[in-house]
Formats: C-alpha cells, structure tokens, sequence
C-alpha cells in the first residue's frame, strides 16, 4: 500500500518536473527542477532497487498443510481441465457400440492409461474434498488455524485414501 | 468497507458465486452418477449404454455439463491471471480456454445423443 502511493508520488513529481521544463520554467538545471530532482531521487528509491534476501526458492519454502492442500486443488483442478478431451473421448468410446466397447476396454486396461486415469481420479477427488473444505470455510467453518489445519489434513488423506481404495478396485 | 450484494451488480462476485453454485450441483451429480452405477446389475456395455440413454440421466449429465465448463472457465481464467502476465498471451489462451470449453459442451451433447 505505502509502497504503491510512493511510486505514485513520484509519477506526480516527474509529471511535474517535465510540466516545469515545457513551460520554459527550467531546462532541467533550474531550482525547481533540481528541488523536484532532489525529492524524486529519495534514498528510498535505492533501497528499492537493491538486492534483498528474499525466500521465493521454490526448493526451499516450506509450505503450511492448508497452502499445501490449495495449491494442489489448484494442480488437480488444471490437470483436469487439460485431460478433458481424453475423458471425453473415453466415454465416447465407452459408449458407441459394443465393439468399441471392448476397444475402449483395451485401451483402459493399458497400465499407462491405468496410472493416468488413476491420477485423474485423486485429482477428481482431491479437488472434491478441498472444494467441500473450501465452502465450508466461505461458511465461516472451520476458519481457526488449528481447525483449518485438520482440515487440510483430512482433505489430504481423504484424497489419497480414496484414489487407493477406487485404484486397488478397478487395478 | 464496501458493502457489496452477490445479487448485486459486477464485483467479481457473480464468478465466485457461479463457481460455487455449479461446485454444489457437480457434487450432486457425482453422489447421483455413483448410485446409478452401484444400481446396475452388471457393468457390461448393455446396462452401460442403457443408463446413459435414460432421460434423467442425459438432462442430469448435460446440466453437469454446463456447470463444468462455467466452473472450469472461471477456475482456468483465474490460473491464467495468476501466472500469464503479457497481456496478448493472456487473451489468446483466454480465448483458447473459451473456444476448448464450448467444444467439450458440444461434444458432450453428440455423445449423449449419439450423433
């Protein structure tokens, strides 16, 4: 906040130093220019500048459960976005006529074909369960640190421990 | 602080409440799908084209249909503003987005109707 109306201070002041120079009020080297060149190269406008430690190394943030959890409804939500034009053309197999069926049947016994769809089902179901948590915490549920916390946790279990049990089924 | 009204007008809260409403209703359809399924006697090509053609089952899953794409549009839009900072690149997989999701829906009808 504080950072966005000091940028915005300076625009003005470059505004106005440049309104100062068209007018024929100063060639850049007059008074004003110089009080306005002087405010607008603030200490604060280095120190901007300058390199700062900052912790956005993926490999090394450490991310709380509930972010955890989000970024992943985030994943399994893209992942099944982008699988949809298998999904569809499965189904359509699936239901066209009982020799694609058995094509269909092939196909999905495939244990790469297996593995993906199996990864499709927990993005199904982690991005059913973290959107159940996610309404529920819209609701006002379950918004304590702790509760949310479980929460998450339960969501992540829930997922994997579902696609485990679906996947040992239909393996 | 602003007060702003879902049924109110453009705050960005049409997109959050549709993404949710349609959320609910696919939850619905799955609870639905499951038990349709678990209600076939055997899960051979007969009973599993007979349940795709009741009548409740295409309006259902074409209404399921409808909710993904909404759902997946505002989900695949909000990734897209995330990540995808020039503004070009951002408009062409917008319109990508838009383009893949009203094909699905329209695939999806041919394959209820097989067509």
């Amino acid at each position: 906040m504080e950072m966005q109306s000091s940028a915005r201070r300076r625009k003005l002041l470059k505004f106005q130093v440049f309104i100062a120079m068209r007018a024929g009020r100063g060639n850049g080297s007059g008074a004003v220019a110089a009080r306005h060149r002087e405010q607008y190269d603030q200490p604060e406008s280095r120190v901007m500048s300058r390199p700062r430690p900052k912790h956005l190394d993926l490999t090394k943030i450490r991310l709380p459960v509930p972010a955890f959890v989000s970024i992943l409804h985030r994943v399994s939500g893209a992942a099944l976005f982008l699988f949809m034009p298998l999904l569809l053309w499965l189904w359509q197999e699936s239901v066209a006529s009982q020799q694609r069926f058995e094509q269909f049947r092939s196909v999905a016994s495939h244990w790469a074909v297996k593995l993906v769809l199996i990864g499709l089902l927990w993005a199904y179901l982690h991005h059913l369960c973290a959107g159940i948590r996610h309404l529920a915490l819209d609701l006002d549920i379950g918004t304590e640190l702790a509760a949310a916390r479980a929460s998450s946790w339960i969501v992540l279990v829930a997922g994997v421990g579902l696609t485990a049990v679906v996947g040992v089924m239909v393996w | 602080m602003v007060k702003r009204q879902v049924i109110g007008a453009h705050y960005g809260l049409r997109d959050w409440l549709a993404q949710r409403v349609t959320a609910v209703a696919m939850v619905v359809y799955t609870l639905l799908l499951l038990l349709a399924l678990a209600g076939l006697p055997r899960l051979d090509f007969q009973h599993w084209k007979s349940l795709w053609e009741l009548p409740l089952m295409r309006f259902a899953t074409v209404l399921f249909a409808a909710c993904l794409l909404v759902h997946a549009w505002v989900g695949v839009r909000n990734i897209l503003m995330d990540y995808v900072k020039p503004i070009g690149l951002r408009l062409a997989l917008h319109a990508l987005t838009i383009l893949a999701l009203a094909w699905y829906g329209m695939w999806t009808v041919q394959i209820l109707w097989g067509v």
